[in-house]
Protein backbone atom coordinates (compact mmCIF):
# COMPACT_ATOMS: atom_id res chain seq x y z
CA UNK A 1 0.00 0.00 0.00
CA UNK A 2 1.69 3.54 -1.24
CA UNK A 3 -0.30 5.32 1.56
CA UNK A 4 2.57 4.05 3.99
CA UNK A 5 5.15 5.61 1.44
CA UNK A 6 3.82 8.67 1.92
CA UNK A 7 3.57 8.62 5.60
CA UNK A 8 7.68 8.15 5.47
CA UNK A 9 7.92 11.50 3.58
CA UNK A 10 5.25 13.37 5.71
CA UNK A 11 5.50 12.22 9.43
CA UNK A 12 3.61 13.80 12.31
CA UNK A 13 7.33 15.77 13.33
CA UNK A 14 7.72 16.73 10.15
CA UNK A 15 4.02 18.14 9.96
CA UNK A 16 4.18 19.95 13.13
CA UNK A 17 7.34 21.67 12.28
CA UNK A 18 5.88 23.02 9.02
CA UNK A 19 2.63 23.95 10.65
CA UNK A 20 4.36 25.54 13.77
CA UNK A 21 7.67 26.24 12.22
CA UNK A 22 10.43 27.18 15.26
CA UNK A 23 12.61 29.84 15.18
CA UNK A 24 10.82 31.46 12.30
CA UNK A 25 12.26 34.94 13.01
CA UNK A 26 14.37 37.43 11.86
CA UNK A 27 17.63 37.82 13.97
CA UNK A 28 19.36 41.06 14.88
CA UNK A 29 22.14 38.91 16.39
CA UNK A 30 23.24 37.54 12.72
CA UNK A 31 26.54 37.66 11.37
CA UNK A 32 25.68 35.34 8.74
CA UNK A 33 22.69 35.54 6.31
CA UNK A 34 22.09 33.80 2.59
CA UNK A 35 18.98 33.70 0.86
CA UNK A 36 18.32 30.34 -0.85
CA UNK A 37 15.86 29.87 -3.54
CA UNK A 38 14.43 27.15 -5.39
CA UNK A 39 13.16 27.97 -8.70
CA UNK A 40 11.33 25.25 -9.31
CA UNK A 41 9.00 25.82 -6.99
CA UNK A 42 9.07 29.04 -5.47
CA UNK A 43 10.58 28.05 -2.16
CA UNK A 44 12.16 31.29 -1.06
CA UNK A 45 13.50 31.45 2.12
CA UNK A 46 16.41 33.89 4.40
CA UNK A 47 18.80 32.00 6.84
CA UNK A 48 20.17 33.69 10.19
CA UNK A 49 23.17 32.90 11.61
CA UNK A 50 24.91 34.00 14.76
CA UNK A 51 28.35 32.33 15.32
CA UNK A 52 30.69 33.85 17.95
CA UNK A 53 33.60 32.19 18.73
CA UNK A 54 33.23 29.41 15.94
CA UNK A 55 30.40 28.28 17.56
CA UNK A 56 26.54 28.47 16.25
CA UNK A 57 24.75 30.23 18.96
CA UNK A 58 21.31 31.13 16.88
CA UNK A 59 20.27 30.05 14.29
CA UNK A 60 16.41 31.13 12.64
CA UNK A 61 14.48 31.64 9.14
CA UNK A 62 11.76 33.54 7.33
CA UNK A 63 10.42 32.50 4.14
CA UNK A 64 7.29 31.02 2.16
CA UNK A 65 7.56 26.81 0.88
CA UNK A 66 6.18 23.20 0.48
CA UNK A 67 5.84 21.40 4.40
CA UNK A 68 8.88 19.69 3.55
CA UNK A 69 11.34 22.61 2.95
CA UNK A 70 9.57 24.64 5.67
CA UNK A 71 10.08 21.57 8.47
CA UNK A 72 13.68 20.86 7.28
CA UNK A 73 14.52 24.85 7.54
CA UNK A 74 12.64 24.26 11.18
CA UNK A 75 14.26 21.38 12.52
CA UNK A 76 17.87 22.51 11.03
CA UNK A 77 17.90 25.97 12.67
CA UNK A 78 16.80 23.40 16.48
CA UNK A 79 20.10 21.55 15.48
CA UNK A 80 22.63 24.02 15.04
CA UNK A 81 22.74 25.53 17.95
CA UNK A 82 25.89 25.04 20.09
CA UNK A 83 27.66 22.99 17.19
CA UNK A 84 30.65 24.39 15.31
CA UNK A 85 30.89 25.50 12.23
CA UNK A 86 33.09 22.12 11.00
CA UNK A 87 30.20 20.05 12.63
CA UNK A 88 27.59 21.74 10.76
CA UNK A 89 29.53 21.42 8.06
CA UNK A 90 29.37 17.11 8.58
CA UNK A 91 25.74 17.14 9.19
CA UNK A 92 25.28 19.24 5.91
CA UNK A 93 27.11 16.02 4.40
CA UNK A 94 25.44 13.86 6.08
CA UNK A 95 22.13 15.28 5.50
CA UNK A 96 22.81 15.27 1.57
CA UNK A 97 24.15 11.78 1.77
CA UNK A 98 20.97 11.31 2.99
CA UNK A 99 18.65 12.00 1.42
CA UNK A 100 20.33 11.46 -2.00
CA UNK A 101 21.98 7.95 -1.28
CA UNK A 102 20.99 4.91 -3.47
CA UNK A 103 18.23 3.00 -1.82
CA UNK A 104 20.25 -0.36 -1.23
CA UNK A 105 23.05 2.20 0.61
CA UNK A 106 22.76 2.78 4.23
CA UNK A 107 24.11 5.95 4.64
CA UNK A 108 25.64 7.51 7.63
CA UNK A 109 23.63 9.41 10.03
CA UNK A 110 25.02 9.32 13.31
CA UNK A 111 25.47 13.43 13.39
CA UNK A 112 21.86 13.86 12.41
CA UNK A 113 20.14 12.68 15.62
CA UNK A 114 15.96 13.59 15.13
CA UNK A 115 16.59 14.88 11.34
CA UNK A 116 16.46 11.56 10.29
CA UNK A 117 13.18 11.75 9.94
CA UNK A 118 13.74 13.07 6.70
CA UNK A 119 15.26 9.68 5.23
CA UNK A 120 11.89 8.96 3.52
CA UNK A 121 12.42 11.92 1.67
CA UNK A 122 15.00 9.50 -0.97
CA UNK A 123 11.94 7.87 -2.15
CA UNK A 124 10.54 10.87 -3.63
CA UNK A 125 13.52 12.06 -5.89
CA UNK A 126 11.19 15.44 -6.56
CA UNK A 127 11.10 16.75 -3.28
CA UNK A 128 14.58 16.41 -2.08
CA UNK A 129 15.56 19.87 -3.17
CA UNK A 130 12.85 20.84 -0.58
CA UNK A 131 14.40 18.85 2.14
CA UNK A 132 18.17 20.28 1.07
CA UNK A 133 17.28 24.03 0.76
CA UNK A 134 17.93 25.13 4.22
CA UNK A 135 21.18 23.16 4.07
CA UNK A 136 22.63 24.43 0.58
CA UNK A 137 21.58 28.21 1.97
CA UNK A 138 23.17 27.04 5.62
CA UNK A 139 26.76 26.17 3.37
CA UNK A 140 26.65 29.34 1.55
CA UNK A 141 25.61 31.27 4.71
CA UNK A 142 28.80 30.07 7.14
CA UNK A 143 31.27 29.49 4.07
CA UNK A 144 29.77 33.54 3.53
CA UNK A 145 29.34 32.87 -0.18
CA UNK A 146 26.33 34.82 -0.22
CA UNK A 147 26.24 37.55 -2.86
CA UNK A 148 23.73 35.61 -5.18
CA UNK A 149 20.94 34.07 -3.65
CA UNK A 150 21.88 30.23 -3.09
CA UNK A 151 19.44 28.20 -6.16
CA UNK A 152 18.79 24.48 -6.05
CA UNK A 153 18.95 24.29 -9.89
CA UNK B 1 -21.19 11.78 -31.26
CA UNK B 2 -18.26 12.04 -29.20
CA UNK B 3 -17.67 8.67 -26.80
CA UNK B 4 -14.37 9.70 -24.80
CA UNK B 5 -13.89 5.53 -23.76
CA UNK B 6 -13.55 5.06 -27.48
CA UNK B 7 -11.21 7.94 -27.99
CA UNK B 8 -8.89 6.70 -24.71
CA UNK B 9 -8.57 3.57 -26.67
CA UNK B 10 -6.61 5.24 -29.43
CA UNK B 11 -3.76 6.85 -26.70
CA UNK B 12 -1.65 3.65 -25.78
CA UNK B 13 0.02 5.77 -22.48
CA UNK B 14 -3.11 6.47 -21.23
CA UNK B 15 -3.83 2.61 -19.83
CA UNK B 16 -0.59 2.90 -17.91
CA UNK B 17 -0.57 2.08 -14.41
CA UNK B 18 1.70 4.39 -12.00
CA UNK B 19 2.47 3.54 -8.12
CA UNK B 20 -0.35 0.65 -8.84
CA UNK B 21 -3.50 2.92 -9.71
CA UNK B 22 -4.46 3.55 -13.10
CA UNK B 23 -2.72 6.72 -14.80
CA UNK B 24 -5.06 10.09 -14.32
CA UNK B 25 -3.20 12.29 -16.25
CA UNK B 26 -4.18 15.91 -15.71
CA UNK B 27 -0.92 17.54 -16.89
CA UNK B 28 -2.09 18.15 -20.68
CA UNK B 29 -1.65 22.18 -20.80
CA UNK B 30 2.28 20.14 -20.21
CA UNK B 31 2.33 17.74 -22.96
CA UNK B 32 -0.23 15.77 -24.27
CA UNK B 33 -0.13 12.25 -24.89
CA UNK B 34 -0.16 10.58 -28.65
CA UNK B 35 -2.66 8.97 -30.34
CA UNK B 36 -1.40 5.38 -31.71
CA UNK B 37 -1.69 6.54 -35.32
CA UNK B 38 1.31 9.56 -34.33
CA UNK B 39 3.43 7.25 -32.78
CA UNK B 40 3.38 4.63 -35.99
CA UNK B 41 3.74 7.58 -38.37
CA UNK B 42 6.89 8.36 -36.95
CA UNK B 43 7.78 4.74 -36.55
CA UNK B 44 6.91 4.42 -40.29
CA UNK B 45 8.69 7.05 -41.41
CA UNK B 46 12.00 5.85 -39.66
CA UNK B 47 11.21 2.17 -41.31
CA UNK B 48 10.61 2.90 -44.70
CA UNK B 49 11.27 6.68 -45.70
CA UNK B 50 14.03 7.99 -43.88
CA UNK B 51 16.17 10.29 -45.80
CA UNK B 52 17.11 14.01 -46.01
CA UNK B 53 14.98 16.06 -47.38
CA UNK B 54 14.95 18.96 -50.43
CA UNK B 55 18.05 17.76 -51.76
CA UNK B 56 18.26 13.64 -52.55
CA UNK B 57 17.33 13.12 -56.12
CA UNK B 58 16.86 9.62 -55.06
CA UNK B 59 13.60 7.61 -54.53
CA UNK B 60 13.66 8.12 -50.93
CA UNK B 61 14.55 11.30 -50.50
CA UNK B 62 11.72 12.40 -52.55
CA UNK B 63 9.67 10.29 -50.71
CA UNK B 64 10.29 12.14 -46.99
CA UNK B 65 10.44 15.83 -48.82
CA UNK B 66 6.42 14.83 -50.15
CA UNK B 67 5.78 13.37 -46.55
CA UNK B 68 7.31 16.55 -44.65
CA UNK B 69 6.24 19.26 -47.21
CA UNK B 70 2.47 17.39 -47.03
CA UNK B 71 2.60 17.58 -43.36
CA UNK B 72 3.37 21.72 -43.38
CA UNK B 73 -0.29 21.41 -46.24
CA UNK B 74 -2.32 19.84 -43.72
CA UNK B 75 -1.38 21.88 -40.98
CA UNK B 76 -1.80 24.95 -43.51
CA UNK B 77 -5.27 23.76 -43.91
CA UNK B 78 -5.97 23.17 -40.57
CA UNK B 79 -5.33 26.48 -39.17
CA UNK B 80 -6.97 28.04 -42.96
CA UNK B 81 -3.86 29.29 -43.67
CA UNK B 82 -3.95 31.40 -47.60
CA UNK B 83 -1.21 29.12 -48.55
CA UNK B 84 1.50 26.37 -46.97
CA UNK B 85 4.65 28.85 -47.51
CA UNK B 86 2.56 30.79 -44.24
CA UNK B 87 3.93 27.71 -42.43
CA UNK B 88 7.18 28.01 -40.98
CA UNK B 89 8.38 24.84 -39.22
CA UNK B 90 10.28 25.44 -35.72
CA UNK B 91 11.22 23.61 -32.27
CA UNK B 92 7.81 24.81 -30.71
CA UNK B 93 5.75 27.85 -29.52
CA UNK B 94 9.38 29.41 -28.14
CA UNK B 95 10.72 29.45 -30.55
CA UNK B 96 8.47 30.55 -32.86
CA UNK B 97 8.26 33.82 -30.80
CA UNK B 98 11.73 33.85 -30.68
CA UNK B 99 11.95 34.02 -34.66
CA UNK B 100 9.42 37.06 -34.74
CA UNK B 101 11.48 38.94 -32.14
CA UNK B 102 14.79 38.97 -33.53
CA UNK B 103 14.38 38.65 -37.23
CA UNK B 104 11.19 41.00 -37.19
CA UNK B 105 11.80 42.95 -33.91
CA UNK B 106 15.95 43.33 -35.30
CA UNK B 107 14.86 44.76 -38.78
CA UNK B 108 11.86 46.91 -37.33
CA UNK B 109 11.94 47.71 -33.49
CA UNK B 110 13.62 51.57 -32.98
CA UNK B 111 14.84 53.34 -29.84
CA UNK B 112 11.27 54.57 -28.18
CA UNK B 113 9.47 51.83 -29.59
CA UNK B 114 6.69 49.53 -27.68
CA UNK B 115 6.29 46.22 -27.57
CA UNK B 116 2.92 45.51 -26.11
CA UNK B 117 2.51 42.21 -23.84
CA UNK B 118 -0.13 41.40 -20.99
CA UNK B 119 0.38 40.05 -17.55
CA UNK B 120 -0.18 36.56 -18.02
CA UNK B 121 2.18 35.81 -20.53
CA UNK B 122 4.90 32.49 -20.31
CA UNK B 123 8.24 33.49 -19.86
CA UNK B 124 8.25 32.50 -23.32
CA UNK B 125 6.48 35.16 -24.67
CA UNK B 126 8.84 37.74 -22.01
CA UNK B 127 12.22 36.81 -22.20
CA UNK B 128 12.29 36.89 -26.23
CA UNK B 129 10.68 40.53 -25.99
CA UNK B 130 12.69 41.60 -23.34
CA UNK B 131 15.95 40.41 -24.90
CA UNK B 132 15.36 42.41 -28.14
CA UNK B 133 14.20 45.50 -26.37
CA UNK B 134 17.73 45.31 -24.75
CA UNK B 135 19.76 45.38 -27.84
CA UNK B 136 16.88 47.91 -30.14
CA UNK B 137 16.17 50.29 -27.23
CA UNK B 138 12.19 49.35 -27.34
CA UNK B 139 10.20 49.35 -24.56
CA UNK B 140 8.15 46.43 -22.96
CA UNK B 141 4.83 47.62 -21.89
CA UNK B 142 2.24 45.26 -19.92
CA UNK B 143 -1.51 45.13 -20.13
CA UNK B 144 -2.72 44.42 -16.72
CA UNK B 145 -4.91 41.40 -15.68
CA UNK B 146 -7.86 41.56 -13.33
CA UNK B 147 -8.44 39.81 -9.91
CA UNK B 148 -10.71 37.22 -11.88
CA UNK B 149 -8.17 36.67 -14.17
CA UNK B 150 -9.48 38.87 -17.32
CA UNK B 151 -6.98 41.43 -18.97
CA UNK B 152 -7.97 44.77 -18.38
CA UNK B 153 -9.21 46.29 -22.11
CA UNK B 154 -9.59 49.68 -20.93
CA UNK B 155 -5.84 49.90 -19.82
CA UNK B 156 -5.06 47.86 -23.03
CA UNK B 157 -6.95 50.65 -25.43
CA UNK B 158 -4.94 52.96 -23.25
CA UNK B 159 -1.54 51.49 -23.74
CA UNK B 160 -2.28 51.54 -27.82
CA UNK B 161 -0.22 54.28 -29.57
CA UNK B 162 1.72 55.58 -31.98
CA UNK B 163 4.59 53.95 -30.49
CA UNK B 164 3.23 50.17 -30.46
CA UNK B 165 4.77 47.93 -32.62
CA UNK B 166 3.52 44.89 -32.03
CA UNK B 167 1.04 43.20 -29.53
CA UNK B 168 2.12 39.82 -28.14
CA UNK B 169 -0.84 37.98 -25.87
CA UNK B 170 -1.49 34.57 -25.31
CA UNK B 171 -4.70 33.09 -26.80
CA UNK B 172 -5.58 31.15 -23.55
CA UNK B 173 -3.37 31.46 -20.25
CA UNK B 174 -1.52 28.29 -19.73
CA UNK B 175 -2.39 28.95 -15.43
CA UNK B 176 -5.57 31.26 -15.45
CA UNK B 177 -7.54 29.35 -18.10
CA UNK B 178 -8.48 32.11 -19.53
CA UNK B 179 -9.53 32.72 -23.33
CA UNK B 180 -8.04 36.05 -24.28
CA UNK B 181 -10.96 38.52 -26.97
CA UNK B 182 -8.62 38.12 -29.45
CA UNK B 183 -10.49 38.98 -31.89
CA UNK B 184 -11.35 42.30 -30.61
CA UNK B 185 -7.71 42.78 -28.85
CA UNK B 186 -6.47 42.27 -32.93
CA UNK B 187 -8.71 44.51 -34.53
CA UNK B 188 -7.99 47.36 -31.94
CA UNK B 189 -4.14 46.92 -32.76
CA UNK B 190 -4.49 47.14 -36.72
CA UNK B 191 -6.74 50.23 -35.54
CA UNK B 192 -3.69 51.63 -34.14
CA UNK B 193 -1.85 50.16 -37.22
CA UNK B 194 0.10 47.42 -34.41
CA UNK B 195 1.07 44.09 -35.48
CA UNK B 196 -0.05 41.33 -33.43
CA UNK B 197 1.17 38.27 -32.55
CA UNK B 198 -0.89 35.13 -31.22
CA UNK B 199 0.97 32.90 -28.51
CA UNK B 200 -1.56 29.81 -29.20
CA UNK B 201 0.20 27.33 -27.78
CA UNK B 202 -2.61 26.88 -24.81
CA UNK B 203 -5.73 27.36 -27.73
CA UNK B 204 -5.12 25.24 -30.31
CA UNK B 205 -5.15 22.20 -28.25
CA UNK B 206 -8.98 23.71 -26.99
CA UNK B 207 -10.65 25.16 -29.89
CA UNK B 208 -10.67 25.03 -33.67
CA UNK B 209 -8.02 28.23 -34.70
CA UNK B 210 -8.87 29.71 -38.17
CA UNK B 211 -6.02 32.70 -38.41
CA UNK B 212 -7.88 34.18 -41.25
CA UNK B 213 -11.11 34.87 -39.32
CA UNK B 214 -8.54 36.03 -36.28
CA UNK B 215 -6.52 38.27 -38.98
CA UNK B 216 -3.72 37.50 -36.48
CA UNK B 217 -0.20 38.34 -37.89
CA UNK B 218 1.93 35.85 -36.68
CA UNK B 219 0.42 32.58 -34.80
CA UNK B 220 2.87 30.24 -32.53
CA UNK B 221 2.01 26.60 -31.17
CA UNK B 222 3.52 23.81 -30.39
CA UNK B 223 3.52 19.60 -31.42
CA UNK B 224 3.58 18.11 -28.62
CA UNK B 225 1.04 20.04 -26.71
CA UNK B 226 -1.82 19.50 -30.32
CA UNK B 227 -0.94 15.39 -29.51
CA UNK B 228 2.13 15.82 -32.07
CA UNK B 229 6.04 14.65 -31.08
CA UNK B 230 8.09 16.95 -28.96
CA UNK B 231 10.47 19.20 -30.88
CA UNK B 232 8.48 20.44 -33.57
CA UNK B 233 6.15 23.74 -33.89
CA UNK B 234 4.68 26.15 -36.33
CA UNK B 235 4.90 30.00 -36.53
CA UNK B 236 1.97 30.72 -39.19
CA UNK B 237 3.17 34.95 -40.60
CA UNK B 238 1.13 36.25 -43.53
CA UNK B 239 3.21 35.77 -46.74
CA UNK B 240 3.87 39.49 -47.52
CA UNK B 241 5.36 39.85 -43.80
CA UNK B 242 7.67 36.69 -43.56
CA UNK B 243 8.49 37.82 -47.12
CA UNK B 244 10.16 40.85 -45.94
CA UNK B 245 11.61 39.67 -42.64
CA UNK B 246 15.38 38.49 -43.03
CA UNK B 247 16.27 35.01 -41.85
CA UNK B 248 16.66 33.77 -38.15
CA UNK B 249 19.46 31.39 -38.73
CA UNK B 250 21.97 30.84 -41.41
CA UNK B 251 23.00 27.05 -42.73
CA UNK B 252 22.15 24.75 -45.08
CA UNK B 253 18.70 24.49 -47.13
CA UNK B 254 17.93 27.95 -46.42
CA UNK B 255 19.80 29.73 -49.45
CA UNK B 256 19.08 29.76 -52.84
CA UNK B 257 22.69 30.11 -53.74
CA UNK B 258 26.09 31.06 -51.94
CA UNK B 259 29.54 32.71 -52.64
CA UNK B 260 31.80 33.82 -50.52
CA UNK B 261 30.86 37.37 -51.61
CA UNK B 262 26.88 36.90 -51.62
CA UNK B 263 24.51 34.35 -50.47
CA UNK B 264 20.75 34.53 -51.92
CA UNK B 265 18.40 33.14 -49.35
CA UNK B 266 15.33 30.97 -50.33
CA UNK B 267 11.88 31.55 -50.60
CA UNK B 268 9.36 31.72 -47.64
CA UNK B 269 9.19 29.56 -45.41
CA UNK B 270 12.55 27.76 -46.06
CA UNK B 271 14.37 30.87 -45.43
CA UNK B 272 13.47 30.37 -41.97
CA UNK B 273 14.40 26.95 -41.38
CA UNK B 274 18.31 26.23 -41.28
CA UNK B 275 19.64 22.73 -41.73
CA UNK B 276 18.05 19.94 -41.55
CA UNK B 277 14.60 20.03 -40.02
CA UNK B 278 12.85 17.69 -37.38
CA UNK B 279 11.52 15.47 -40.48
CA UNK B 280 9.67 12.83 -38.52
CA UNK B 281 8.48 15.52 -35.82
CA UNK B 282 6.90 17.82 -38.94
CA UNK B 283 5.16 14.11 -40.52
CA UNK B 284 3.97 13.22 -36.94
CA UNK B 285 2.42 16.60 -36.31
CA UNK B 286 0.82 15.99 -39.67
CA UNK B 287 -0.84 12.74 -38.62
CA UNK B 288 -1.68 14.17 -35.15
CA UNK B 289 -3.93 16.60 -37.21
CA UNK B 290 -5.39 14.36 -39.31
CA UNK B 291 -6.03 12.69 -36.12
CA UNK B 292 -8.05 16.10 -34.88
CA UNK B 293 -10.02 16.29 -38.37
CA UNK B 294 -11.22 12.64 -37.95
CA UNK B 295 -12.76 13.79 -34.34
CA UNK B 296 -15.80 15.26 -33.93
CA UNK B 297 -14.41 18.85 -33.04
CA UNK B 298 -17.35 20.38 -32.05
CA UNK B 299 -18.59 17.25 -29.49
CA UNK B 300 -14.82 17.32 -28.35
CA UNK B 301 -14.71 21.05 -27.47
CA UNK B 302 -18.33 20.62 -25.48
CA UNK B 303 -16.89 17.63 -24.09
CA UNK B 304 -13.88 19.26 -22.88
CA UNK B 305 -15.81 22.73 -21.62
CA UNK B 306 -18.59 20.36 -19.76
CA UNK B 307 -15.21 18.48 -18.15
CA UNK B 308 -13.97 22.01 -17.34
CA UNK B 309 -17.40 22.91 -15.31
CA UNK B 310 -17.60 19.68 -14.02
CA UNK B 311 -14.00 20.01 -11.96
CA UNK B 312 -14.40 23.04 -11.05
CA UNK B 313 -17.79 22.20 -9.44
CA UNK B 314 -16.11 19.57 -7.58
CA UNK B 315 -13.17 21.44 -6.51
CA UNK B 316 -15.15 24.22 -5.00
CA UNK B 317 -17.20 21.24 -3.20
CA UNK B 318 -13.96 20.86 -1.32
CA UNK B 319 -13.72 23.09 1.85
CA UNK B 320 -10.60 25.35 1.61
CA UNK B 321 -9.94 24.49 -2.40
CA UNK B 322 -9.54 28.08 -3.66
CA UNK B 323 -9.58 28.35 -7.89
CA UNK B 324 -7.12 30.90 -9.26
CA UNK B 325 -8.61 32.22 -12.93
CA UNK B 326 -12.26 33.05 -12.28
CA UNK B 327 -12.75 34.20 -15.99
CA UNK B 328 -16.01 34.18 -18.28
CA UNK B 329 -14.48 32.15 -20.81
CA UNK B 330 -12.33 29.76 -19.74
CA UNK B 331 -10.31 26.58 -21.41
CA UNK B 332 -8.01 23.79 -20.66
CA UNK B 333 -6.86 24.32 -17.32
CA UNK B 334 -8.09 24.37 -13.28
CA UNK B 335 -5.30 26.15 -11.34
CA UNK B 336 -6.27 25.85 -7.61
CA UNK B 337 -4.68 26.30 -4.18
CA UNK B 338 -5.54 24.22 -0.68
CA UNK B 339 -5.34 26.17 2.67
CA UNK B 340 -2.89 25.53 4.32
CA UNK B 341 -1.31 23.34 1.92
CA UNK B 342 1.46 23.82 -0.53
CA UNK B 343 0.83 22.88 -4.36
CA UNK B 344 4.05 20.82 -3.83
CA UNK B 345 2.87 18.92 -1.07
CA UNK B 346 -0.47 18.23 -3.61
CA UNK B 347 1.31 16.77 -6.19
CA UNK B 348 3.59 14.56 -4.31
CA UNK B 349 0.44 13.08 -2.33
CA UNK B 350 -1.64 13.39 -5.73
CA UNK B 351 0.53 11.39 -7.90
CA UNK B 352 0.99 8.58 -5.41
CA UNK B 353 -2.57 8.38 -6.21
CA UNK B 354 -1.51 8.04 -9.85
CA UNK B 355 -2.77 11.42 -10.32
CA UNK B 356 -0.70 14.15 -12.85
CA UNK B 357 -0.82 17.72 -12.24
CA UNK B 358 1.54 19.78 -12.54
CA UNK B 359 2.75 22.43 -9.52
CA UNK B 360 4.63 25.41 -9.40
CA UNK B 361 4.78 28.74 -11.19
CA UNK B 362 4.13 27.51 -14.42
CA UNK B 363 6.79 29.99 -16.06
CA UNK B 364 4.70 32.40 -15.29
CA UNK B 365 6.01 33.90 -12.29
CA UNK B 366 5.02 37.72 -12.89
CA UNK B 367 1.50 36.19 -12.63
CA UNK B 368 1.98 34.52 -9.49
CA UNK B 369 3.57 37.99 -8.03
CA UNK B 370 0.00 39.74 -9.28
CA UNK B 371 -1.70 37.31 -7.54
CA UNK B 372 0.77 37.58 -4.59
CA UNK B 373 1.19 33.44 -4.32
CA UNK B 374 4.64 31.28 -5.07
CA UNK B 375 2.85 28.35 -7.16
CA UNK B 376 -0.24 26.77 -7.75
CA UNK B 377 -1.87 23.47 -8.49
CA UNK B 378 -3.33 23.23 -12.55
CA UNK B 379 -5.00 20.52 -13.68
CA UNK B 380 -4.95 20.25 -17.37
CA UNK B 381 -7.53 18.87 -19.67
CA UNK B 382 -8.12 17.52 -22.74
CA UNK B 383 -10.52 15.67 -24.73
CA UNK B 384 -9.73 12.21 -23.54
CA UNK B 385 -9.98 12.74 -20.05
CA UNK B 386 -13.40 11.71 -18.42
CA UNK B 387 -15.77 12.44 -15.29
CA UNK B 388 -14.02 9.63 -13.85
CA UNK B 389 -10.33 11.62 -14.04
CA UNK B 390 -11.94 14.12 -12.26
CA UNK B 391 -13.24 12.47 -9.76
CA UNK B 392 -10.09 10.63 -8.92
CA UNK B 393 -9.16 14.39 -8.36
CA UNK B 394 -11.25 15.18 -6.00
CA UNK B 395 -11.15 11.79 -4.09
CA UNK B 396 -6.85 12.87 -4.04
CA UNK B 397 -7.53 15.54 -2.62
CA UNK B 398 -9.28 14.67 -0.13
CA UNK B 399 -6.64 12.37 1.05
CA UNK B 400 -4.21 15.06 1.04
CA UNK B 401 -6.54 16.46 3.62
CA UNK B 402 -6.18 13.86 5.95
CA UNK B 403 -2.69 13.73 6.28
CA UNK B 404 -2.45 17.61 6.29
CA UNK B 405 -5.16 18.07 9.02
Amino acid sequence: MRMSDLRDLYQEVILDHSRNPRNFRKSETANRTAVGYNPLCGDKMTLFITVENGIITDASFQGSGCAISTASASMMTESLKGKTEEEADEMFQQFQNMVTAPMDQEPETEALGKLRVFAGVREFPARVKCASLAWHTLEAAIHEDTEEPVSTE
Amino acid sequence: MFDVEIVRNDFPLLKRMVHGKPLVYLDNAATSQKPLSVIEAIERYYTEENANIHRGVHWLSERATEAYENARARIARYINAASPQEVVFTRGTTESINLVAFSWGWKNLREGDEILISAMEHHSNIVPWQMICARTGAKLRVIPVSDSGELLLDEYRNLLNRKTRIVAVTHVSNVLGTVNPVSQMIQWAHENGSLFLLDGAQSIPHMDVNVRDLDCDFFAFSGHKLFGPTGIGVLYGKFALLDEMDPYQGGGDMIRSVTFEKTIYNSVPHKFEAGTPHISGGIGLGEAIDYLEKLNRHAAEIHETNLLHYGESLLRGIPGVRIIGNAKEKAGAISFLMDGVHPHDVGTILDQEGVAIRTGHHCCQPLMERFGIPATARASLAFYNSREDLDTLAEALGKVRNIFH
